[in-house]
């Protein structure tokens, strides 16, 4: 029988799965095959590439990807299977019968060698001025392969026009293979759709809907396409000659607040393996290329953990106490800029409950043009405010017309992870290399809490620990405040944590068991709204979504190549870094009680928090105009 | 567009979608039921078919793109369409086109003013032993001399 679930996607983009077997060990769980005439067993269904790989044999992929479905289209992978007339892709090849395999004859050899030269002769440009040189992967190939001149030719005109239209992503068809990995990303990993492959034969190419410029179809900015793109035919808008021209004008004062996950990830732009946290020498490096302050993003961090944690209990209060039916719950948390372009897009009517706090990266922007001018006496209209980022999003978000809460634009450049690794390398610093140095005041330290930010539960958890203390005045119930529910990269989790002993005004949540879900991925994000659409989620109180897999640790803007176990060396790092510091709990963080003491005085989400620190939505809808 | 023309097409989709299922594999025969009507599918029509069989709009769109008989921008009443391919060249497709773009005055890939005939080139039809030949909408003529294709042409309404 055919199985019932109906897949989204064509069948002919779903990997040709054969049902691995349970036990290996039973009857037939095995097959035992020859690999260049060495005698392998693997079990039932491994495709060729994933044997070869397990047993140190090297097959060159262009369009594999780890966390994408199998697509077999770029050819370069094939292998000799005696018995078969023609050459096999070896990533599409389900092992079921005692085969014999040869990866390395001359046929194979001369194919792929042909392959990788017919790509390169519709491939315009030159190695040499492409921000991808010597991390691209046909480059990588070729030079494996020996492809010492174009037998083919090389074309001597670009083909498309580059689509800058976007804040985000900039779209380059012309370096573009054809090897589906941007289509799979949007269409399956993150559901969203943007691209297709668009007309036939050699006229086909990776285009939008009517081949409209990108910023008019629905993408949300995630770049997940960039972090997957073997060439240069993605990357992000990037803004660093306009940020050199203005560290290099006396009169700006240039300012830099960072992100948790680029920390997490830029030891990578220069060769170390992933994992590596680089907070102190990140800073002394900013520093050195001429920022004038070099802030932590995480201190507002901690405070959207005030702002959101008090609108949770607000609408908890409204509904639980008042007994209040129009309350929304659960909150959606509203950090991620992609995910609050999705769910504009995909579900407009369900944009009430998306809390109306701030992002970071814009609260940190409406304070450092407000309170951080006053303190220091700076004119706003002189302060460059840069954030780095992991992100591509970010770059839409603090172009939003409505990010304008200071009386200029809040914040005025998005840097990612990549750019800042190029300007750091264009300064003559080698990263690894620089001394450790602090952030600078007002906003020193902040908690782990907002460090853990950067990986997908981290929002929700540093949230638990502020609400549960608020509520009860204890530390949450969990062995050194590792609320383990939260973390780990299963698409979609659940757990609860019980209120007892609550403060006397907060008795009205006494006995609640304060359900949650965390969501990464904007696929995921789209299984749980659809689960809010059924009423399935009505006694759910908080969902924290990422709209990047993995969390902001895998955005956009991070180093490229991405894949799961990068991901999870990454979250270690921070992980590790949260248990590193003293101070882990938003509400304990001194500068977050300075800045309630002496700016917002009337408390979270009072009159004038509301207006630096909280936004409004728009409901942009689906169609294409 | 109108709003009643809006609400029209979306029925008619609405009905073609109940009739043809939402399976993904609906999607052709839906797309050539528009383009038999409408002559071709407009890019509200093909969001209103990935609404109501729940994919994406840019997957409409990549299959409309790849199929070389539909169509994304308005064509004429009729479409006529000459084959190009290797056999019909050789039994004399070149002056069966010639005589053809004189007597509409365009060229292939473009629409007569009053919007009667949209010209094309079509691939091989099929019809290699009885070439040149040439579609115009359904229906199949060959033999083709240049006279003959001219009378052909002007008894199309």
């Amino acid at each position: 029988m055919e199985s019932k679930e109906k897949y989204r996607v064509p069948v002919s983009q779903k990997p040709h799965v054969v049902e691995k077997p349970r036990d290996i060990n039973t009857i037939g769980g095995t097959v035992t095959i020859e690999i260049n005439e060495k005698k392998v067993s693997v079990p039932m269904g491994t495709t060729i590439l994933e044997a070869c790989r397990e047993n140190q044999i090297h097959i060159p992929t262009l369009c594999h990807h780890d966390d994408l479905c199998v697509a077999g289209v770029c050819r370069v992978c094939v292998v000799e299977v005696e018995g078969m007339r023609t050459l096999q892709a070896s990533c599409t090849f389900p092992i079921t019968a005692p085969v014999k395999i040869h990866t390395s004859t001359p046929m194979v050899r001369k194919a792929r060698r042909h392959i990788i030269d017919l790509l390169l002769s519709e491939h315009y440009g030159e190695c040499y001025s492409c921000f991808r040189n010597q991390n691209c992967e046909l480059q990588k190939l070729a030079k494996e392969y020996g492809v010492d001149q174009y037998n083919f030719g090389h074309l001597e005109k670009p083909r498309y026009e580059t689509d800058r239209s976007s804040a985000s992503v900039i779209r380059d068809m012309n370096k573009c293979i054809l090897c589906k990995r941007c289509v799979r990303t949007c269409i399956d990993l993150q559901e969203v759709g943007v691209l297709e492959a668009i007309n036939r034969g050699h006229e086909t190419h990776i285009g939008t809907f009517f081949d409209k410029p990108l910023s008019d179809v629905i993408c949300i900015n995630c770049g997940q396409c960039i972090n997957r793109c073997p060439t240069a035919a993605l990357r992000a808008n990037d803004p660093s000659d306009e940020l050199w021209e203005a560290i290099e004008n006396p009169k700006k004062h240039v300012v830099i607040q960072t992100a948790p996950s680029p920390r997490a990830g830029i030891g990578e732009e220069f060769g170390l393996e992933p994992g590596h946290s680089m907070t102190g020498e990140l800073n002394t490096a900013l520093r050195r290329i001429g920022f004038d302050r070099v802030f932590d993003t995480n201190f507002t961090a901690d405070l959207t953990i005030m702002e959101e944690g008090t609108e949770l209990l607000n609408r908890l209060k409204k509904a639980v106490l008042l007994g209040d039916e129009s309350v929304k719950l659960p909150q959606f948390t509203s950090c991620s800029p992609g995910w609050v372009k999705f769910i504009e897009h995909f579900y407009p009517e369900f944009l009430g409950y998306l809390s109306t706090a701030k992002s970071p990266q814009q609260m940190f922007g409406a304070v450092i043009k407000t309170f951080y001018a006053k303190e220091s006496g700076i004119d706003p209209a002189d302060i460059v405010s840069v954030a780095l980022m992991p992100c591509s999003a970010k770059k839409f978000e603090c172009n939003r017309p409505e990010m304008r809460a200071s009386g200029y634009k809040d914040v005025d450049y998005g840097l990612t992870t990549r750019e800042l690794a190029q300007m750091i390398k264009e300064a003559g610093i080698y990263l690894p290399e620089m001394p450790k140095s602090h952030f600078d005041e007002p906003f020193g330290d902040a908690s782990g809490a907002g460090l853990i930010f950067g990986a997908t539960g981290g929002v929700m958890e540093a949230a638990l620990r502020t609400v549960y203390e608020l509520v009860t005045g204890r530390e949450v119930p969990f062995k050194n405040l590792n609320i383990v529910p939260c973390r780990g990269f299963e698409g979609i989790k659940q757990a609860s944590v019980m209120l007892e002993g609550c403060k006397d005004e907060y008795s009205f949540l006494e006995g609640i068991e304060l359900k949650f879900i965390v969501a990464h991925g904007t696929a995921n994000a789209k299984k749980v709204m659809e689960m809010l659409r059924k009423g399935e989620l009505k006694d759910v109180h908080f969902v924290e979504i990422m709209a990047c897999p993995g969390g902001c640790l895998g955005g956009g803007g991070q180093p490229i190549p991405t894949s799961e176990e990068i991901r999870k060396k990454r979250a270690e790092a921070i992980y590790a870094e949260d248990e590193s510091l003293s101070l882990r709990k938003s509400h304990e963080n001194p500068y977050v009680k300075y800045i309630y003491e002496n700016f917002l005085t009337e408390g979270p989400c009072s009159e004038l928090s509301h207006h630096l620190l909280h936004t409004h939505y728009q409901k942009r809808g689906k169609f294409i105009a | 567009m109108l709003v009643l023309e809006k609400n029209s097409l979306t029925e008619e989709v609405e009905s073609l979608v109940e009739f043809y299922g939402t399976e993904r594999s609906a999607l052709l025969p839906i797309l050539q039921a528009v383009q038999r009507k409408h002559k071709y599918v407009s890019d509200f029509v093909q969001q209103e078919i990935a609404r109501l069989l729940d994919i994406h709009p840019v997957e409409v769109y990549s299959v409309v793109s790849f199929y070389a008989f539909l169509h994304s921008e308005p064509q004429g009443r009729n479409i006529v369409r000459l084959c190009q391919t290797i056999a019909c060249d050789l039994a004399g497709k070149e002056a069966v086109a010639r005589a053809v773009e004189r007597e509409l005055g365009i060229t292939f890939g473009q629409t007569t003013k009053d919007k009667r005939i949209t010209l094309e080139y079509a691939n091989c039809l099929g019809m290699c032993d009885q070439g040149p030949a040439m579609i115009v909408n359904d229906r199949v003529y060959t033999h083709l001399t240049p006279e003959k294709a001219i009378n052909i042409l002007n008894e199309i309404k």
